[in-house]
């Protein structure tokens, strides 16, 4: 099983499952990573974390420790 | 019966952009109900009967967020009579997803398409009817930041609204949870208002327990409803909450295939945000970057040469104190009357004849002083005052001149920041001295007046800035000054003291932060509008994060260098409210401009010889954050997980000036209504105890006998452990929270004696601690420097905090961490050097010992 935490910058995967729950989940969902959306990883900050990711349009950035609850595959 | 719109939409949509425009100047700010969150009112146009409500921005209805919980509760209970839903055009895929969630509620809404201009720029093709007809609501192009389609909108909302024309909400779900969300609102028919069935249909769906708790349902019902919820879930092998939010993004996926034709060229093509982000937010580069930006803000606002300071400085000083030089118009004097006498000083302009002038006044001001002296000491006590009441008419009286030749005083020019005597050299012409001033040079500034050298300098004209030297205008001291002579009020009065001391003061003491939060603001707003602050909160947040705060604390706590007021304003920057709060705790604990006036006279009368006090003082004040931080960070107040950090990091753009300035103009505003609310009293009422007694006689110089010196005495018990528990020392940093430069300064005017204030106040504290005085010293500058800060920056923390007991927790906490650093400095200091162990050592090291485990035990469990 692979998180998107583990992906390195610039590839695009696409989302599988969303492990979280209550409010994590609820805004991941609501910021549109939902199953079957493609996310592609642009950028690291400079202290390793958080990362940054494009989907649907638009980027977002996402602690490591949020990203490791969004199950992905690799195309 | 006005009309009320809410304005709803994502954050960065352009929805302040859009407010802005349609509202213009008639807006009001304030906050949502116990929150800090903004809330922001105002007339379309000017028309008191079209409200425009601005709702925080948010991207969906959860219960999660603040701001989300504010925005339903208000779009249901307070039901708006429209809803104006602002989309970003570039990026209409998510922003959809809200406005979903809003056509549900069964209000008559309009959705405005903003950045139409980008839009079509990039060549991507909208059929906004279409789209209208999908969503059951009008669908409008506009570009807020250009001002196009905004009225059209706006009056389309308000005639909708008027009519009560609300469309049928679209139906976004799929077969089996569309008919679960049937048979829930058939269900609870009559326990909710009929307009927003839907949307409550949906939320009990969700199984959104804030909306089911206040609905009442009967539990049966529930139960039966919970089966459909449940039968649901199994069919689609996903939780309700899930199904909910696919099915709504499924649906917009779909409508925007049919709406919209992307220019799929322009989207592959790298954009100028992508072009800007490559260096912003690049691994190595970002953080130069950020430094850049701050120095750029530090130097603004608040670095010692800036334009924020000499701002500052023109505001306290010249606007609001004796008056100011149009720009331009200063010139050297020059007699233009013909066969007049030309005064000494002809050719110089006011700024060389004042400081020419400086010796002679002070040898006029010493000289009378020491000539009293000696009258009192050969006459008999009071026996001065008595001889010459009813005889000067203006002039100093002399009326033993027989004394006079023998009295001799002693002269100096002393720096205004530290009390110290000058230094440079001293020349005699004429019986006259003149001093310039060489910092390099060995000898002081100071030099004996005698008799005959103060006839000579009592004769020297003093020059007058209103008078040849330019195009004066006088400040609103000067005005209230010659407008309470002008109606018969004298100087030493009552009244005139209460007047200039305490009201006049008072309003200085607020306005005079005006200029600096001006600028702070300015630049914040830069900042955020163009979309930078979301990048700060990206670079910086895995550090902060780490003792408790968010990226966006590092500003507050770079501003609070400058000044305390703005940094705590500033807070209101970062989203998360226990970050925020912890940020407002904090960052006052940085020294400020006025404290470093404190740091300065200290380590230039205490410790010449340890050069790296001023530095340690500021790295105490970041250790305080840091450790503060982790400490708090384990407190059930503050504990518990990390927000989610899950931010849109937005497309640049170029702000507009009139946003930025409206939001500015907010700021500034808010401050001086609610500062001079509470200020100004305080400020009226501590100018009062110093300058009365008790039984409401001027003191003057006297200051012992003022309410403020037996307030001081009453309270000596509090910072006897702290080595200063005498009057003096309580006093000064009572009257320190009126301004923290305040301090050195009633310290100056208490320690009387004959030499300069540095050196009076070194006599005083080796006076009353003996031995200890260094520590004495060293424990009141950091009680002065890290308990709450000016009254200022207090009511700001208050504003900020959200309520009166998180208002009193923060102070609180503040003079907890102050009164701790002075003790350890007094009790600690003086043990290891001395050997002093008395019963406030041992209590100094158990609380030590107590902070300590607090900071490092490990971090509670939350449930």
């Amino acid at each position: 099983m692979k998180t998107l935490n583990e992906i390195p910058i610039g590839k695009t995967v696409r989302v599988k499952r969303l492990l979280g729950e209550g409010p994590l989940k609820r805004r991941i969902m609501d910021m549109g990573i939902l199953k079957g959306v493609d996310v592609t990883v642009l950028k690291v900050a400079p202290a390793g974390d958080p990362i940054e990711i494009s989907l649907r349009g638009y980027d977002l950035s996402i602690r490591k420790s949020e990203a490791a609850t969004i199950e992905i595959e690799e195309e | 019966m006005s009309i009320k719109i809410a304005l709803a939409g994502n954050p960065n949509s352009g929805k302040t952009t859009l407010f802005n425009d349609l509202t213009g100047s008639h807006q009001y700010v304030g906050n949502w109900p116990g929150v800090t969150v903004e809330k922001k009112e105002g007339f379309y146009e000017g028309n008191k009967e079209f409200v425009i409500q601005d709702l925080p921005g948010i991207y969906s209805l959860s219960p999660y967020s603040l701001e989300e919980r504010i925005s339903r509760q208000y779009l249901v209970k307070e039901s708006p009579d429209g809803i104006l839903n602002i989309v970003d055009g570039t990026n209409i895929e998510r922003n959809l997803y809200l406005t979903t969630q809003l056509a549900e509620l069964g209000v008559p809404m309009v959705v405005a398409v903003n950045m139409m201009d980008l839009v079509n720029k990039r060549g991507d093709k909208f059929d906004l009817d279409k789209l209208g007809r999908r969503l059951g609501c009008k669908v409008v192009g506009i570009s807020a930041q250009k001002g196009t389609g905004c009225k059209e909108c706006a009056e389309t909302i308000f005639k909708y609204a008027k009519e009560e024309r609300s469309g049928e909400a679209p139906h976004v779900f799929m077969g089996s949870v569309e008919h679960a969300i049937a048979h829930i609102e058939e269900s609870i028919q009559g326990f909710v208002p009929p307009k927003a069935i839907r949307w409550y249909a949906i939320k009990i769906f969700e199984r959104d327990k804030e909306i089911i708790s206040q609905l009442n349902i009967d539990p049966e019902i529930l139960e039966h409803i919970e089966e459909h919820i449940v039968d649901c879930e199994k069919e689609l092998d996903d939780d309700a909450e899930s199904i909910i939010t696919s099915q709504r993004y499924e649906f917009i996926q779909k409508l925007i295939g049919e709406c919209v034709n992307f220019n799929q060229r322009a989207r592959q093509k790298e954009s100028f945000s992508d072009r800007i982000d490559k260096i912003v937010t690049n691994r190595f580069l970002a953080l130069p970057v950020f430094a850049i930006a701050l120095m750029a803000m530090y130097w603004l606002a608040v670095s010692k040469n800036g334009p924020g300071t000499k701002m500052t400085d023109w505001a306290n000083d010249e606007f609001l104190g004796d008056g100011w030089f149009l720009p331009f118009t200063q010139h050297a004097y020059e007699t233009k009357e013909v066969g007049a006498e030309t005064p000494w000083y002809e050719g110089k302009t006011y700024e060389e004849a004042s400081s020419e002038y400086e010796p002679h006044s002070v040898n006029v001001e010493k000289w009378q002083a020491a000539y009293i002296e000696a009258y009192d000491a050969k006459h008999g006590e009071a026996a001065y005052e008595k001889d010459t009441e009813g005889k000067d008419g203006g002039e100093f009286a002399i009326p033993d001149e027989a004394l006079a030749g023998t009295v001799s005083a002693e002269a100096w020019l002393e720096d205004e920041e530290t009390g110290e005597i000058r230094k440079g050299n001293v020349s005699e012409t004429d019986g006259l001295i003149s001093a310039e001033e060489d910092e390099e040079a060995e000898s002081d500034l100071k030099w004996t007046c005698d008799y005959p050298m103060y006839k000579r300098s009592a004769e020297v004209e003093e020059p007058d800035p209103a008078n040849g030297f330019g195009v004066w205008i006088p400040g609103a001291a000067a005005v209230c000054g010659s407008f309470c002579e002008m109606v018969g009020l004298e100087e030493g009065t009552l009244a005139y003291s209460l007047i200039m001391d305490g009201i006049v003061g008072g309003v200085c003491t607020v306005l005079g932060f005006v200029p600096v939060i001006a600028l702070v603001f300015l630049f914040l707003a830069f900042l955020e509008d163009c979309g930078y602050m979301a990048r700060v909160a990206f670079i910086m947040d895995r550090l902060f994060r780490s003792f408790g705060l968010s990226g966006k604390s590092f500003i507050p706590m770079l501003v609070g260098k400058g000044c305390g007021v703005p940094a705590v304003m500033a807070a209101r920057t970062i989203e998360n409210v226990r970050d925020q709060r912890m940020t407002v705790i904090l960052a006052t604990f940085i020294p400020c401009g006025a404290k470093t006036v404190i740091i300065a006279m200290f380590s230039a009368v205490f410790f010449r010889e340890y050069w790296w006090i001023a530095a340690a003082m500021d790295l105490t004040g970041i250790a305080i954050i840091v450790l503060g931080g982790i400490a708090l960070k384990k407190t059930k107040l503050f504990g518990g997980e990390a927000a989610p950090f899950i931010m849109e990091l937005p497309a640049y753009h170029l702000p507009t000036i009139k946003g930025i300035l409206i939001h500015t103009w907010n700021r500034v505003r808010g401050y001086v209504i609610k500062a001079g609310v509470v200020i100004f009293p305080c400020c009226v009422v501590l100018t009062f105890m110093m300058t009365f007694n008790w039984t409401f006689g001027l003191v003057g110089d006297a200051i012992d006998q003022s309410i403020l010196a037996s307030v001081g005495r009453f309270f000596s018990w509090f910072t006897k452990p702290l080595g200063f528990g005498n009057w003096q020392g309580t006093a000064a940093s009572i009257s320190a929270e009126i301004a923290k430069e305040q301090a050195t300064a009633t310290l100056g005017m208490i320690a009387s004696g004959d030499g300069s204030a540095a050196a009076n106040i070194l006599a005083m504290f080796k006076e009353f601690a003996g031995r200890d005085y260094k520590f004495a010293a060293l424990s009141f500058m950091v009680f002065n420097l890290f308990i709450p800060p000016c009254v200022v920056a207090i009511v700001a923390t208050f504003r900020e905090m959200g309520s009166k007991a998180w208002g009193w927790f923060a102070i609180c906490f503040q003079m907890f961490v102050g009164y701790l650093l002075a003790l350890n400095a007094y009790q600690i200091g003086r043990c290891i050097a001395f050997g002093t162990f008395g019963t406030w050592t041992a209590v100094a090291i158990i609380l030590d010992v107590i902070v300590f485990l607090a900071i490092v035990r490990p971090a509670p469990k939350v449930k």
